[in-house]
């Protein structure tokens, strides 16, 4: 049972590497003029929700599994992608906006955002892995 | 080779206005001056623009100040440096202005950098004959052969008497390598509002009476092309194919899938269709008398527009008079007319929805630029309306309470704007990019466009009442460089087809000591900046806090001042000379209609305001923010100029305060593109009433009058010369209100006082007060 919460965690956290990994990358590309501002927020805007969500199961498995440790290390990111997401303004495309990513230093601040998650989720994959290895190993 | 011929276009000549740059300004930017004590702080004219402390040689090479200006015009070293100083760093750019001498090259090679595709331009130096050197990226390039020779001079082996190197601002006949498609010809696409509430305005008539003036003088050639639209809740095309006897009109009603109903001859050729267009505009002000539509579907008839002018590119132009309540993007009354005077923040001041800016991002992806007049008396929700013209390079026009019986000086000023409008140069499918100096970047932008990536700037049209303005910051350290450049790269397709490149280059220096900072600072490029950086604050934070940040601006620089050049402490509010003005562009923003408080404000208007500030070029907006007062009845030919023969007076500016107010005279406020206010007095003497004004007396002066009779008198002579040369420098059309105390316009002209104290705001001593309290802190 332990085992399968961190097998399944594991895979969500590996899925979470892989988008931060894509949104970095993307990030990058309209840093370097390979494509535009639109086709770069509409890229990234489709996978806000799916971050979210697998942000949100990460937490929610730890916290109904009573791993307190790790819920409480999940839940500050997890909240602050609800925040973020829910505090787009109405006049706004989603997340990224491609009218304002050129402004007040929008593209940098993201940048560093996907970074930060990105150290964060190898972070929770390696706890995970220790985890998971322990609980099978205990079975 | 093929070879370069020089051209050398003329336009209609605007006499030098606002941004002069005399010598001595260097010298009095380093004076301090008390401003709790000093009391006339406006200087006589127009205020001067520093002079960049450039070597003589490099200055007058210089691009124009009213061209392309820079917040600092010594640019500080170091990040570091800049953040003591706490003054913004930025640029003020207006690069479509009507030029009166603008140099044109067509040459077979346009010179650029090799590695930042700068253009060759006066301040890159010339390692030897056959060698350049890039001023903003340090690269070394070789000098094609063909660049050798100087067509002007005819003389070879002089690379820097070229014209591209000793003019800073130039123009480029553009080879085809830098074309995406071929030339777009002229597209014009006017989208009318027919319902019950706009045919009862009335605008109709004045639109329709005004394009067949002007529709000769639209800008275009053989290839031109104008097409129709009307709405109310169904969506109108009319067909204009030629060989009909009359133009047909096709009725869409079901907007929610918006199709086009017939394939072509929605946007005809205007050369050869002239007369069914000129039916058209006859009959389309009778067509809609008897509506009794209420709605109107302003999304759908812009989806269509975009259907029609997507494979093309081209300007629409959009008249609405209601708020749309049908189909897509309708939208709903936001406003609390309740909360208008309220003294905390305002709320609505971002859009409802994402719709229209994604249609404009859609027409800016295929070079279509909307342009939105608004015309109506109750809210239409400006701030969600007016992202369809913000992010597609169009302009936003708004006349509250249009109504052509009621408020005929509304429509006066209507349709002097749309004969500007129609008639006024415009550039297609454009693209501008800015560059700087290595060391320097830019992270934002301000003005009507859409950015597509880093430094390109997106524009379907471009017109020459567009201004913009960029902030920087120094991203490494620019030891070992006396200079620093920037270019704005503007490439557009002519009216006439042609594709054309316009650069202005603009060098200054850099400097290192906080002192030099501050005596080369341009207060009213400052002010400008601040204003959209304000703008852009209200929206994303609130208004309070926009208007925090900006009195904090006038506080810390004072601050940084006192801290960093003055040696010697006096008590008092001491400022250098050149940002003396400061504190007062402060207090006039801060009384602006986007961000006052306390004082009754409609939405839109307060929306339209903050549009304005973002969009004006500096010239126009100073005076939008400080409107300049002169006295009328006592003036003299002393000091006057002297151009065409016509004996021009100039006299002094005033403070904005009723204390420089008299009754026994009369007072013009000039407050720039909208109004110009001829107050009045009570006991003003008679002689100017009869000579000027043609009355008997005070009593008889009548409450409405918006023209200067032409009496045969010298002082009416002075007078009206006096304000033609004011309206003859700039391209649009104030309205001259004759207001005296009874009259309603009244309120409006004591609004620009800005130095007197109201129930919701301080007057410019007691801003003075508060600020030098905080800066002794």
């Amino acid at each position: 049972m332990e085992a399968a919460v961190f097998i399944l965690s594991l895979v969500d956290c590996c899925a979470l590497i892989f988008l931060s990994v894509y949104f970095i990358i993307t990030l990058s590309d309209l840093e370097c003029d390979y494509i535009n501002a639109r086709a770069c927020c509409s890229k990234l805007n489709k996978w806000v929700i799916p971050e979210l969500i697998g942000q949100a199961l990460a937490t929610v498995l730890m916290l109904v599994s009573m791993h307190w440790f790790i819920f409480l290390l999940n839940l500050p990111v997890a909240s602050w992608n609800i925040y973020r997401y829910v505090k787009v303004p109405m006049g706004n495309m989603g997340v990224f906006d491609p009218t304002e990513i050129h402004n007040r230093g929008q593209l940098k601040s993201h940048m560093k955002e996907a970074m930060i998650k990105l150290g964060f989720h190898l972070l929770c994959f390696f706890i995970y892995l220790y985890s998971m290895i322990l609980a099978l190993i205990n079975d | 080779m093929t070879f370069s011929c020089l051209k050398f276009f003329f336009y209609s000549f605007f006499p030098a206005f606002c941004r002069s740059s005399p010598t001595k300004s260097i010298l009095v930017g380093i004076k301090v001056v008390n401003l709790l004590q000093e009391r006339n702080i406006l200087p006589p004219g127009p205020v001067p623009a520093p002079t960049p402390c450039l070597p003589q040689d490099l200055q007058k090479l210089n691009c124009s100040p009213e061209v392309f200006c820079s917040t600092l015009t010594s640019i500080p070293q170091t990040q570091a440096l800049l953040n003591k100083a706490k003054l913004p760093l930025g640029l003020l750019l207006h690069p479509f202005k009507d030029l009166s001498q603008l140099p044109v090259v067509m040459s077979s090679s346009i010179v650029r950098c090799r590695s930042c595709r700068t253009y060759i331009n006066p301040f890159v130096s010339f390692l030897d004959q056959r060698r350049w050197k890039c001023n903003l990226c340090y690269r070394v390039n070789d000098v094609p052969e063909d660049f050798m020779y100087n067509p002007v001079s005819r003389s070879y082996g002089e690379p820097h008497k070229r014209p591209e190197i000793q003019n800073a601002t130039i123009e480029f006949i553009a080879p085809s390598e830098y074309m995406l498609r071929p030339p777009q010809p002229a597209v014009y696409l006017f989208v009318l509002d027919v319902s019950h509430n706009a045919v009862e305005t009335g605008y109709l008539d004045v639109v329709c009476q005004s394009l067949l003036e002007s529709l000769n003088s639209l800008p275009g050639d053989t290839r031109t092309k104008i097409g129709f639209i009307t709405f109310d809740s169904m969506i109108h095309f009319y067909n204009l194919q030629e060989g009909l006897s009359q133009p047909q009109m096709l009725i869409v009603s079901d907007i929610e899938e918006i199709f086009l109903p017939t394939p072509d001859s929605l946007l005809v050729n205007l050369n050869e269709c002239k007369e069914l267009v000129r039916d058209l505009l006859k009959s389309l002000p009778q067509m809609f008398t008897k509506t009794m539509e209420t709605h109107s579907a302003l999304g759908p008839a812009l989806q269509a527009s975009f259907k029609l002018m997507s494979p093309t590119g081209g300007r629409v132009s959009v008249f609405q008079t209601q708020l749309p309540s049908l189909g897509v993007g309708a939208l709903n009354s936001r406003e609390d007319p309740n909360q208008r005077a309220s003294a905390k923040d305002v709320q609505h001041l971002s859009p409802a929805t994402d719709f229209y800016k994604k249609l404009a991002l859609d027409c800016s992806g295929q070079q279509v630029a909307v342009d939105l007049f608004l015309l109506s008396g109750q809210y239409c929700d400006l701030a969600t309306l007016g992202c369809v013209s913000r992010y597609s390079a169009g302009s936003i026009y708004f006349y509250p309470s249009y109504h052509s019986q009621h408020n005929p000086a509304q429509t006066e000023r209507f349709q002097k704007d749309l004969k500007r409008y129609l008639t006024r140069k415009i550039g297609f499918e454009a693209v501008m990019r800015i560059r700087c100096t290595k060391g320097l970047s830019i992270h934002t932008f301000h003005g009507n466009f859409f950015v597509r990536s880093t430094d390109l700037l997106s524009l379907p049209n471009i017109n020459p009442d567009a201004g913009f303005a960029v902030q920087m910051s120094i991203e490494e350290n620019l030891v070992d460089m006396q200079v620093v450049s920037f270019q704005a790269a503007l490439l557009y397709t002519s009216s006439k087809g042609e594709r054309r490149i316009r650069v202005h280059t603009m060098c200054l220096p850099v400097v290192n000591s906080m002192s030099d900072i501050f005596a080369g600072a341009d207060v009213q490029a400052i002010t400008g900046l601040l204003a959209s950086m304000a703008v852009d604050r209200s929206v994303t934070a609130s208004l309070s806090d926009a208007r925090d940040a900006m009195t904090n601006a006038a506080i810390d620089s004072l601050i940084s001042y006192r801290t960093s050049v003055l040696t010697i402490q006096q008590p008092g509010l001491l400022a250098p000379a050149c940002l003396r003005l400061f504190p007062l562009y402060i207090l006039a923003l801060l009384k602006q209609k986007a961000f006052r408080t306390g004082t009754s404000t409609r939405l839109d208007d307060r929306v339209f305001a903050m549009c304005q500030l973002k969009y004006q070029p500096l010239m126009y907006l100073m005076l939008m923010i400080h409107p300049s007062l002169y006295r009328l009845d006592n003036l003299t030919d002393e000091g006057s100029l002297n151009i065409n023969d016509c004996t021009i007076p100039q006299p002094g500016m005033l403070q904005l305060s009723v204390e420089k107010l008299n009754s026994e005279g009369a007072f013009l406020m000039d407050t720039g593109s909208v109004s110009m206010y001829l107050w009045v007095g009570r006991n003003c003497n008679p002689t100017f009433l009869k000579q000027v004004l043609g009355v008997q007396n005070y009593a008889t002066l009548p409450l409405n009058m918006n023209r200067l009779p032409e009496l045969d008198t010298a002082e009416s002579t002075r007078t009206r010369a006096f304000i033609s040369w004011l309206r003859e420098q700039r391209p649009f059309y104030p309205l001259l209100h004759i207001v005296r105390d009874e009259s309603p316009l009244k309120a409006s002209f004591m609004q620009n006082m800005i130095e007197d104290r109201t129930e919701s705001a301080l007057s410019y001593y007691e801003f003075l007060l508060h600020v030098q309290q905080q800066v002794s802190k």
